[in-house]
């Protein structure tokens, strides 16, 4: 381990070293290149063929898991609730834009403009997850904690029961007739949009509210913080991130029964959500990533690899509780003066000479 | 009105399971306050342990009497168990009780997946009978038809949820676990070996999962997944009652046996059971969060 960390650190180190070599508008453009890069990227390869359709399929997952572990990771990791019911907020999302593309749009003869539709279809069905949030809202002013948990697993378990009883939308055979409308790029495009929205969301007055409320509740009401609205906020943007992904989902696995929003599921997303470490954007991204592209390889040993996954999962939190990065951040996920290096600079300024000889600031 | 007593007689019968698990719920969540989300598994493991040794008794063992064989099953079935849960206890969660909180729940789910994969990687995936290890005999007493096994399940549940009931409020080892739950910090300084108390614990639960499930082996199928929903149904029978609460996990596990005994007689159809079982739980949580017994923890500032 020690040699792994020192390997790192060297890394670091260099590519420190490298980065501040370069002239200042290249570092400004260089993240936005990166999206615009790889948003390109994911319209041409799949179209050359350079990503064969497995690849296609597996980080479309990768990136529906994103976006899930993303907007749980606001809710778990950023305001310190424990929701264990994702998967029923991505049950409506994925109902209710199925419904609207197999249903509504060829009923008001809109059936060709179906591809253009999809991002309303995804919105509408983002928007009708986000009103369900309210319902785990509204209980989460009066429990906290376990009780909390129990009411969005019972929230998971009613919107599953009810899709299991509508007739009209397949019951528990499941609903199917979507166009497979999710490609690379779309996904691409919403993960773009969760990443930029959360990390602002984040980082913006209500986010501090919600961290407020992570570590003391009742602390951050007498500071004036609006803990009513701030819940609100936080539940109905993370089921409406819920619902996208849900939407996604349902097209481009084309069939959608109500068995796949069951309970293992929201497990899944707790689950990438630990490993990639709470608080965490960067954290989310690769716990989901590592995560579903794992399970992918794992995928020759059939049966075995669903036990030798949760077995991995509980020597990761024994050796490892706070996840791969629990409560850091990548440097460019940070808004400038909140980085360490600026931190550093006020510490020198200020504070340095009166803390002299105590351990340093721990960053983010 | 027969009907009804009939029903009421199934729902003690399946209640009884339900309480059995809770109790093992329960138990863990007042002494360490983890929800200890692997108990269903661990209950469904112990139906597979009454299920071989139960075939072996049958196949090999010398023509025993019916409830021999019923009782040996029984307590190889608690034995492994609750070995089995403190083996969970020791290598999974003791080296996380000064992690966060979270990562102890997640660790439990993790153990939880892994114990119903590896009996489906191991002994596979159809559902299985426990052998008639005692004899069904069917009888109608009053108009209401019953089984000596419906009679052997009430009773036998009941019997060991009195024993347990006494084991906590009698016994030193009773009165430790209370102490424990009542605050963690202190009781060990006052010489209670926390950690020998929360073994006994989890043995306790486990082993009376275990009694449960011998019991449901017999009037039920067994599949490695079955876990998932007893698991879940007696875990809201805990919460229901007010969960950390002995007597609360009982009332909920025999409230929940009347909620799906009763959904199809009410409603159309029984897949209604877990719609009207989740939403009683919403409803009781926003109008006693603390569940029926259990007592309201006020938040010091």
């Amino acid at each position: 381990m020690g040699k792994v960390k020192s390997l790192i650190s060297a890394f670091k180190e260099r590519w420190d070293a490298f980065y501040s070599s370069w002239p200042e508008p290249v570092k400004r453009a260089a993240v936005p290149g990166l999206v615009a890069f790889f948003f390109l990227a994911s319209i041409f390869f799949p179209a050359w063929g350079i990503i064969n359709l497995y690849w296609q399929q597996v980080l479309i997952y990768v990136g529906i898991n994103i976006i899930l572990t993303l907007s749980l990771n606001l809710v778990n990791g950023y305001m310190g609730e424990f929701s264990v019911g994702h998967a029923g907020f991505m049950a409506v999302g994925a109902y209710v834009s199925s419904i609207l593309t197999v249903w509504v749009f060829p009923k008001l003869g809109l059936s060709q403009y179906t591809p253009y539709l999809f991002p309303l279809a995804l919105i509408i069905g983002g928007l009708a997850a986000g009103l369900t949030g309210l319902v785990v809202a509204f209980p989460s002013f009066r429990t906290r904690g376990d009780y909390l948990a129990i009411v969005t697993l019972s929230w998971n378990m009613i919107v599953k029961s009810v899709l299991e009883n509508i007739e009209a939308i397949g019951g528990p055979r499941g609903f199917m007739g979507m166009p497979k409308l999710t490609s690379l790029a779309w996904v691409y495009v919403w993960v773009v949009i969760t990443i930029w929205l959360i990390r602002n969301l984040v980082y913006s007055n209500y986010g501090r509210g919600a961290l407020s409320i992570r570590e003391d509740e009742i602390a951050a009401s007498l500071v004036s913080v609006d803990t009513r609205t701030v819940k609100i906020v936080t539940f109905v943007i993370a089921s409406f991130f819920a619902g996208i992904a849900g939407g996604l989902y349902a097209h481009v696995l084309v069939f959608i029964n109500p068995k796949a929003f069951s309970i293992l599921k929201s497990t899944d997303i707790l689950v990438m959500v630990y490993l990639g470490g709470i608080g965490s954007i960067g954290g989310s991204i690769l716990g989901a990533t590592v995560y579903t592209v794992l399970l992918e390889l794992l995928r020759p040993l059939q049966v075995w690899r669903w036990v030798i996954g949760p077995l991995l999962l509980v020597f990761l939190m024994i050796f490892r509780p706070h996840g791969i990065m629990g409560m850091r951040e990548w440097k460019f996920l940070m808004p400038p003066e909140e980085r360490p290096e600026s931190w550093r600079k006020e510490r020198e300024l200020f504070v340095l000479p009166k803390l002299a000889g105590s351990p340093p600031l721990r960053c983010c | 009105m027969q009907t009804f007593f009939q029903q009421i007689l199934n729902a003690l019968q399946l209640g009884s399971v339900y309480a059995l698990i809770a109790l093992g719920y329960s138990m863990v969540y007042g002494i360490i306050t983890l929800i200890n989300f692997a108990h269903g598994d661990i209950f469904m493991v112990s139906t597979y342990v009454a299920f071989f040794v139960g075939s072996a008794l049958m196949a090999y063992a010398f023509k025993l009497p019916g409830l021999i064989t019923f009782l040996l099953t029984m307590l190889a079935s608690m034995f492994f168990t609750a070995f089995l849960a403190v083996m969970i206890e020791r290598f999974a969660y003791r080296p996380l009780r000064k992690a966060p909180r979270v990562s102890a729940v997640i660790t439990a789910l993790g153990v939880g997946l892994f114990l119903e994969n590896f009996t489906l990687a191991t002994i596979g995936p159809h559902p299985r009978f426990l052998p008639p290890i005692i004899p069904v005999h069917r009888f109608t007493i009053f108009g209401i038809a019953t089984s000596n096994i419906q009679l052997i399940i009430i009773f036998v549940s009941a019997i060991v949820m009195f024993l347990l009931d006494t084991i906590v409020r009698r016994t030193m080892v009773g009165m430790a676990m209370r102490a424990i739950s009542w605050d963690k910090f202190t009781v060990p300084l006052m010489g209670v070996p926390m950690d020998r108390i929360i073994s006994i614990t989890f043995a306790l639960g486990a082993s009376i999962a275990a009694v449960g499930g011998t019991l449901y082996g017999f009037v039920y199928t067994i599949d490695p997944y079955m876990g998932i929903r007893i698991g879940w149904w007696a875990f809201i029978s805990a919460v229901i009652g007010g969960i950390g609460n002995i007597r609360g996990a009982m009332l909920g596990g025999y409230l929940l046996g009347l909620v799906e005994i009763f959904t199809p007689v009410i409603l159309p159809s029984s897949t209604y059971r877990d719609f009207v079982a989740f939403s009683l739980l919403l409803l009781l949580l926003i109008f006693r969060p603390y569940g029926l017994l259990g007592r309201p923890v006020t938040m010091k500032v």
